[in-house]
């Protein structure tokens, strides 16, 4: 019978891609191993090699296609003695829905987050909370949230992958002492795509490919800095920085105290951090908190586009180590950008992404996505979320967190890290500290669960925190059932 | 100085006289075993049923074969993510590897660790780890217990051309060599660190003399070939049972698919892959000689073709027909 060839997955993130070419024509043979198209990802063109032996009997996509399911028939490969007229039969090889395919992206991969601000848009009014003070009919309408840039201001759609890749790119042009090392980085375009075309435009002195010895040249990065260089480190992603740890705060975030203030180290060690999608314990970990403890560096985690390009723009230019915590789920996702060049954002400045009334919700890079999600839901059930997007997190921007629960007298926080000695436990010590008699309920922190992570699909899913579970924590403070 | 000739790299038609017609039967089976497997799991990839990482060993089948008809009852193997190979070759079972790339309870890890992350006690397989290069200091820490027992066994420790450059990987060839530790550091030299390859990353491309400095004696091996692996490893073992300390052996070798599931593979040509694929097939290497060599009929191969075929697909039916791991698995196994 004839066998369909399937839209494949080629990365532990794909979910469809373009069919940008086929190799083959219909009546050619075809051999296991032969490259049969070229499919468009994200991040990068990849050949397909065919599985099986057979004719090329039929395309059903055609080149140029954008947007085909993984798991989409994209061929019908005919076998020995089989001709066209038998495609008809060949019943599509629906592959066994399995419960691992279901689930198999994180929550918050499944759909790109809402355009900033289109989420408070047509909530309803939230009726009376038993504690809150005023009715909400009676509250003054909010501020609305500082903007990042003058109304009026030309934007461009663009993704968190593309942000980081321009950022470095304008830092390059206008600094020539900065200058990116990896693994990858160069002839690659970086093992995640996010040094696309830097090689091209700046040559191999300033886009340098390193051996896998991260100890190696995150310490050679640390002394290029200290005689005056700008370095940006990437790491492949942060779970290989852990052999490098040494140098980062042995060497990089303490030279500039024990010198007394005479040796600095301008660097930024960033790639992306935290899970990505089933690739388990060693991989899948969120390193904000093991950064954010240690005092003479920066830790910034972006999520959006806008903060990816101010901020890394804005680290780069630091005089300090800066420990830039990137997140491959995110890297594929748009948002908007001033369309102008030089777009620089404050480092230890949080944003109020969305304003609202009834609780402060406080996330930061990926865990954004549950929190933007949870506000949407929370306001069809009439509970009107702030949503504090920390961007820094050390320094930490404590006083706009306490400002926003000054006013909701509530606060929930989202990370996907484990709980202990996380960003939240710190912001529930420092609201508790500072802000004990505005909080009408104890602050809730919604994390990633205390377990290494899982592989199994189910497993993995329960392991990260869930739109459902912060909209439970924010039900429990401001107490509703 | 210590450090022996280097050998020279050989064919394996030299050695091969040494292996008997049941060797190269067992050697094929083996090593199609490994290949079968690996193009089913990449297939189950695209379909889905597979995530994360998935590193194939297809093209490297000779190294773990050969090695593993050199080694003895007891003798441990380490490597990184690329383990397929490895752990089929120690005798795991298929179904259960194919089980844990699915996700499922019945995986070697039960679900929990994935492609890159697998262990047998009872087959002396110590993972399955995914940080390059952190292997090499596990398993000179599993020669260290070997001669802390005095138990005889040799810890074969793997990693590739990539990881020979991370730091960790020197300091312990240093401890091995100081305490005479039983270990065989097996330097799989596929040509490539993902897209980077060796003489882009390596300042001295004779990964075999890496030990120079201190006193490890190593040697080229064509890792294409069964007979030469076979060879090599019973030598290197022999070096290291009998007390004289760490031995080091880089496998000229080649993988022939993509680094990982997304590569875009613009580091080399399709001409380099196929020269590989067509002319200096591990397996094809074996076939022919079955057949020219040993007079074995077209059928008796395509019965053990068959045969891997069939552990192959069972298998693949059983990692998609297991259940998930149970919920109550996630907080499991977190500490004893
Ligand atoms: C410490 C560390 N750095 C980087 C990576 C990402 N990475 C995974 S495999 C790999 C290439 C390793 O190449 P090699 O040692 O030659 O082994 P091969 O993949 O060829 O079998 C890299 C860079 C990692 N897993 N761990
Ligand atoms: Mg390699």
């Amino acid at each position: 019978m004839p066998t369909e060839i399937l839209m494949p997955a080629l990365s532990p993130t794909m979910e469809e891609g373009k069919l940008a070419k086929w190799l083959k024509s219909v009546g050619d043979n075809v051999a296991p191993g032969d490259v049969i198209a070229e499919i468009e990802t994200d991040k990068a063109t990849m050949e397909v090699e065919a599985v099986d032996e057979g004719t090329l009997g039929k395309i059903l996509v055609e080149e140029g296609t954008e947007g085909v399911p993984v798991n989409a028939p994209i061929a019908v490969l005919l076998g020995e003695g089989e001709s066209e007229s038998d495609i008809g039969a060949a019943a599509a090889p629906t592959p066994e829905k399995a419960p691992a395919s279901e689930s198999s992206a994180p929550a918050a991969a499944a759909d790109g987050p809402k355009p900033t601000g289109s989420l408070s848009a047509d909530a309803p009014r939230p009726p009376a909370a038993p504690r809150s003070g005023p009715a909400p009919a009676e509250m003054p309408d909010d501020q609305p949230a500082e903007p990042d840039v003058p109304a009026g201001t030309e934007m461009k759609q663009i993704t968190v992958r593309e942000a980081l890749r321009d950022a470095m790119a304008e830092e390059m042009r206008a600094d020539g002492d900065v200058f990116l090392m990896g693994e990858e980085v160069a002839e690659y375009q970086g093992a995640y795509k996010v040094s696309q075309g830097l090689l091209e435009e700046f040559g191999a002195r300033r886009v340098v490919d390193t051996p896998i010895t991260e100890h190696g040249f995150a310490g050679l990065g640390v002394g290029a800095a200290m005689a005056g260089l700008k370095p940006i480190v990437e790491f492949m992603t942060f779970n290989f920085a852990m052999q490098a740890i040494d140098q980062i705060i042995n060497s990089a975030a303490k030279t500039h105290y024990m010198s007394g203030g005479f040796i600095k180290s301008q660097i930024v060690f960033r790639g992306p951090n935290g899970a990505a999608a089933r690739v388990a314990a060693q991989h899948s970990q969120d390193f904000a908190s093991w950064y954010a403890h240690v005092p003479g560096h920066r830790v910034i985690q972006p999520y959006s586009a806008m903060d990816a390009k101010g901020l890394l723009k804005a680290a780069i230019r630091d005089p300090n180590p800066v420990i830039f915590l990137e997140n491959e789920i995110l890297y594929g996702q748009t948002f908007e950008v001033p369309a102008e060049m030089d777009f620089v954002l404050p480092i230890g400045k949080a944003k109020v992404e969305k304003t609202g009334r009834d609780v402060t919700i406080v996330s930061f890079g990926i865990g954004m996505t549950y929190a933007m999600k949870a506000a949407a839901e929370l306001a069809q059930m009439g509970i009107d979320a702030e949503v504090v997007n920390l961007r820094t997190i050390r320094p930490l921007d404590i006083d706009t967190v306490i400002k926003s629960v000054q006013k909701t007298n509530r606060c929930v926080t989202v990370e996907e890290a484990f709980p202990t000695c996380s960003i939240s436990s710190e912001i529930g010590y420092q609201l508790m500290e500072k802000a004990f008699d505005f909080l009408d309920a104890p602050v809730l922190r919604v994390t990633g669960k205390d377990v290494p992570m899982p592989y199994a699909a189910n497993l993995e899913k329960l392991a990260l925190p869930s739109v459902a579970e912060v909209i439970d924590a924010v039900k429990a403070v401001t107490y509703r059932t | 100085m210590a450090v022996e000739a280097k050998a020279k790299e050989t064919g394996g038609g030299e050695t091969g006289t040494q292996f008997t017609v049941d060797d190269y039967r067992r050697a094929y089976e083996d090593m199609l075993l490994i290949r079968r497997f690996e193009e089913k799991a990449g297939q189950l990839y695209g379909m889905g049923l597979i995530g994360g990482f998935c590193h194939l060993y297809i093209g490297q089948e000779a190294v773990v074969v050969g090695a593993q008809m050199a080694m003895q009852e007891g003798d441990q193997v380490i490597t990184g993510y690329r383990d397929h190979g490895h752990m089929l070759a120690t005798g795991m079972d298929a179904k259960g590897v194919m089980a844990e790339l699915t996700g499922r309870a019945s995986g070697y890890s039960k679900g929990k660790g994935g492609s890159m992350h697998m262990f047998s006690v009872e087959k002396n397989f110590y993972g399955g780890h995914g940080i390059v290069g952190a292997q090499v200091s596990l398993g000179t820490g599993i020669a260290f217990a070997n001669r802390y027992r005095e138990n005889g066994a040799v810890a074969l420790t793997y990693f590739g051309d990539g990881a020979s450059n991370q730091g960790q990987v020197y300091e312990s060839f240093n401890m091995a060599k100081l305490w005479s530790l039983p270990v065989v550091y097996m330097i799989e030299n596929n040509k490539y660190g993902m897209g980077t390859s060796i003489d882009r990353a390596s300042a001295n491309t004779d990964l075999s003399q890496r030990g120079a400095s201190f006193g490890i004696p190593g040697e080229q091996v064509d890792g294409m070939h069964v007979e030469t692996m076979r060879d090599a490893v019973a030598r290197a073992l022999e070096h290291a049972r009998s007390g004289k300390g760490p031995y080091i052996l880089e496998m000229l070798t080649y993988r022939y698919r993509g680094h990982s599931m997304s590569d875009p593979a613009k580091y080399r040509t399709r001409d380099e892959v196929n020269e590989y694929r067509q002319k200096r097939d591990p397996i094809d290497h074996v076939r022919d000689i079955l057949i020219s060599q040993h007079g074995v009929k077209e059928d008796a191969i395509k019965a053990i073709d068959k045969r891997v075929r069939d552990t192959v697909n069972t298998a693949a039916e059983f990692a998609q027909s297991e259940p998930e791991p149970d919920p109550s698995e996630l907080w499991t196994d977190v500490v004893r």
